[in-house]
């Protein structure tokens, strides 16, 4: 099938679509709602075995030539990051079922949830910038609505400031778009990537590769422009928070590294130097946020800080071995934030507190949530056989071999702040004298764990046999760092 | 022409940032919307401002006399996703008027109370 790439698309816009019709029913926005996020993750499960074996696949919407039309391009990376985003919410919105509550799921929550994959989807795989900016807008919008839902006085107050800070991120997007339309005068990303190739260093050029890096940057959270982001992600419920942090900070991260791998590879010197000193101060800035709280949800948002930077560090060592191990961190710090998001709600849930010093011995009721935790937080930290090690140690690598030692040890040193701020939850919350809680009833905590559990085994898999699924990584570092393939299987047709 | 515009763009621009760091929420709204002006306006002359007939065809115009049909395309697109934005942030802000009871920016932090 030609079209394979427009489905992880098309499916849950059009699912999602249909379920505005039933809003009154419960069971059919469940039912739907699931079955358009399980649609989703098979529809991108076939694409990602075609790409595995068939290289880039490349659709022109309406046959319009490739850089006249809209193409829509997938690539290794972009294909394992819809398969990651698809998985994420089947198992979220899973959760949800169980825990969001019954006035929040009829107000067009699982519709909203799949507008949101459509966006995200639809962000990954698209070639053209300025269709990159209406997918950021179409899953932007579904966040509002998402950050919104329930109407609680903090997450009025949070969502209005969200919404400000994305309005000028959209209008920034949108100016950076300009100024690269009146230097080259087309909007696909190879072509652009072709015509800034051509016209080699220029100084106008590095001034719209650090616009893009202002755009993406707010999106992705790095300093200083994560300042929106603890406050934000603090107000809605657990399932979207969960969302949010697994999928929404990778989008920006995705732009960034699409655009600094692909367009902006002409004066690297600069460019990617001031990325690396803005990843490194990411880490540092998030370091101190995740060491200075003692709320579990604050813990875990500034843990995304700090996986922003370490990720972005291995973009802007800017070879193989570390673009490699990048993008493994990348998927690994998706699944990884979003088990640990959904483990907190468990927690909380079962306290009815986010502050740590009131909790405490829960290890003796609830041994499955608190042994599975602290494995979760060594697969954060990247402790060997688990999920955060190969990725990590490849960015390392990489990062030594291009010489950037000081920067590598203070990656290196983040595991361990990484390490401190998250196994504090399991020993003030787990472990300690038993403090009592008007604890839930057992039937909706082990509904609750069986979605958990399920991710749990998934992360658990993916640390175990990474050899397994080692190819695609590589395959995606090549990809990325040898930019002809993309341009090439994008505008081969008429060259 | 290019240098009159990018000036107005640049105004549209300064005012905006004054508006949205001011502390009531309608004018930061309002200066949303002056900056999705200035962005289209940008846009617009990003495109080139040259051209003496608009991109519709007709007999008697040669293909040189077009003005630059893509920027207008990107404008519209634009222009109807930040109306939807503005809508949606309108109606939070009256929301947010309701439930908290202040338009002012520095009430809304910490615990969300006005004492």
């Amino acid at each position: 099938m030609i079209n394979l790439v427009v489905l992880p698309i098309i499916v849950p816009l059009f699912i999602g679509t249909v379920l505005l019709l039933f809003r009154k029913s419960l069971l059919a926005q469940r039912a739907l709602g699931l079955f358009g996020a399980a649609a989703t993750l098979v529809v991108s499960l076939i694409l990602l075995a075609k790409v595995a074996t068939d290289g880039i696949q490349v659709v022109t919407l309406g046959s319009w030539a490739a850089p006249y039309g809209i193409s829509l391009v997938s690539d290794m990376l972009s294909i394992l990051l819809v398969t990651t985003a698809s998985l994420l919410t089947l198992l979220v919105l899973w959760y949800s079922v169980y825990s969001l509550g019954e006035k929040r799921e009829l107000s067009f929550f699982y519709p909203a949830t799949l507008f949101m994959l459509t966006g995200i989807n639809g962000a990954f795989t698209t070639g053209d910038i300025f269709n990159l900016f209406v997918f950021f807008e179409v899953f932007l919008m579904a966040s509002y609505v998402l950050i919104a839902l329930g109407g609680e006085r903090i997450q009025l107050r949070e969502s209005m400031k969200y919404i400000i800070v994305n309005v000028v991120a959209a209008a920034l997007f949108v100016i950076t778009i300009g100024y690269l339309y009146s230097i080259t005068g087309t909007l696909n990303m190879a072509d652009l990537a072709v015509k800034l190739g051509d016209i080699g260093s220029m100084g106008v050029i590095s001034t719209v590769a650090i616009m893009f890096l202002v755009v993406f940057g707010i999106k992705a959270g790095i300093f200083p422009l994560y300042f929106w982001l603890p406050g934000s992600y603090y107000a809605p419920p657990l399932p979207v928070l969960a969302l949010f942090g697994a999928l929404l900070t990778k989008v920006g991260i995705y732009s960034i590294t699409r655009v600094y791998t692909l367009i902006f590879t002409t004066d690297v010197v600069f460019t990617h130097d001031m990325l690396m000193m803005l990843a490194i101060a990411t880490i540092l800035f998030g370091s101190i946020g995740a060491l200075a709280y003692m709320d579990v949800k604050k813990i875990i948002i500034y843990n995304i800080v700090i996986a922003v930077g370490v990720i972005l560090f291995g973009v802007a060592t800017f070879n193989e071995v570390a673009v490699t191990g990048s993008v493994l961190y990348l998927i690994h710090d998706m699944l990884v934030k979003a088990l640990l998001f959904l483990m907190i709600g468990v927690l909380i849930f079962i306290t009815g507190k986010t502050n740590l010093r009131e909790m405490g011995g829960l290890i003796r009721h609830y041994p499955v949530l608190g042994w599975t935790y602290l494995v979760a937080v060594f697969a954060l930290a990247g402790i060997p056989p688990l999920s955060g090690f190969a990725g990590k140690i490849l960015i390392l690598q990489g990062g030594l071999e291009g010489g950037f030692n000081w920067q590598s040890i203070v990656v290196a040193l983040s595991t361990m702040v990484v390490l401190l701020s998250a196994i504090r939850i399991f020993i003030y919350a787990f472990w300690g004298t038993e403090k009592s809680f008007n604890s839930p009833p057992r039937a909706s905590y082990v509904k609750r764990m069986v979605p958990v559990v399920i991710l749990f085994a998934l992360t658990m898999g993916y640390g175990v046999f990474i050899e397994v699924l080692m190819p695609l990584f590589q395959a995606a570092g090549t990809q990325l760092m040898d930019s002809s393939i993309y341009i090439d299987a994008v505008l081969g047709g008429e060259k | 022409m290019e240098i009159m515009m990018a000036i107005i763009a640049g105004f549209l621009f300064s005012a905006a940032t004054y508006l949205i760091l001011s502390k009531s929420l309608l004018r930061i709204i309002i200066g949303t919307g002056l900056l999705s002006h200035g962005t289209h306006l940008l846009l617009l002359t990003m495109g080139g401002l040259g051209g003496k007939s608009a991109p519709v065809v007709a007999d008697g115009v040669t293909v040189a006399d077009y003005v630059d049909p893509l920027p207008q395309a990107l404008i519209l697109t634009a222009i109807v996703i930040s109306f939807g934005v503005t809508a949606f942030a309108l109606v939070l802000a009256y929301r947010t008027y309701q439930e908290i009871g202040t338009d002012n920016m520095d009430y809304m932090k910490g615990r969300g109370e006005i004492d």
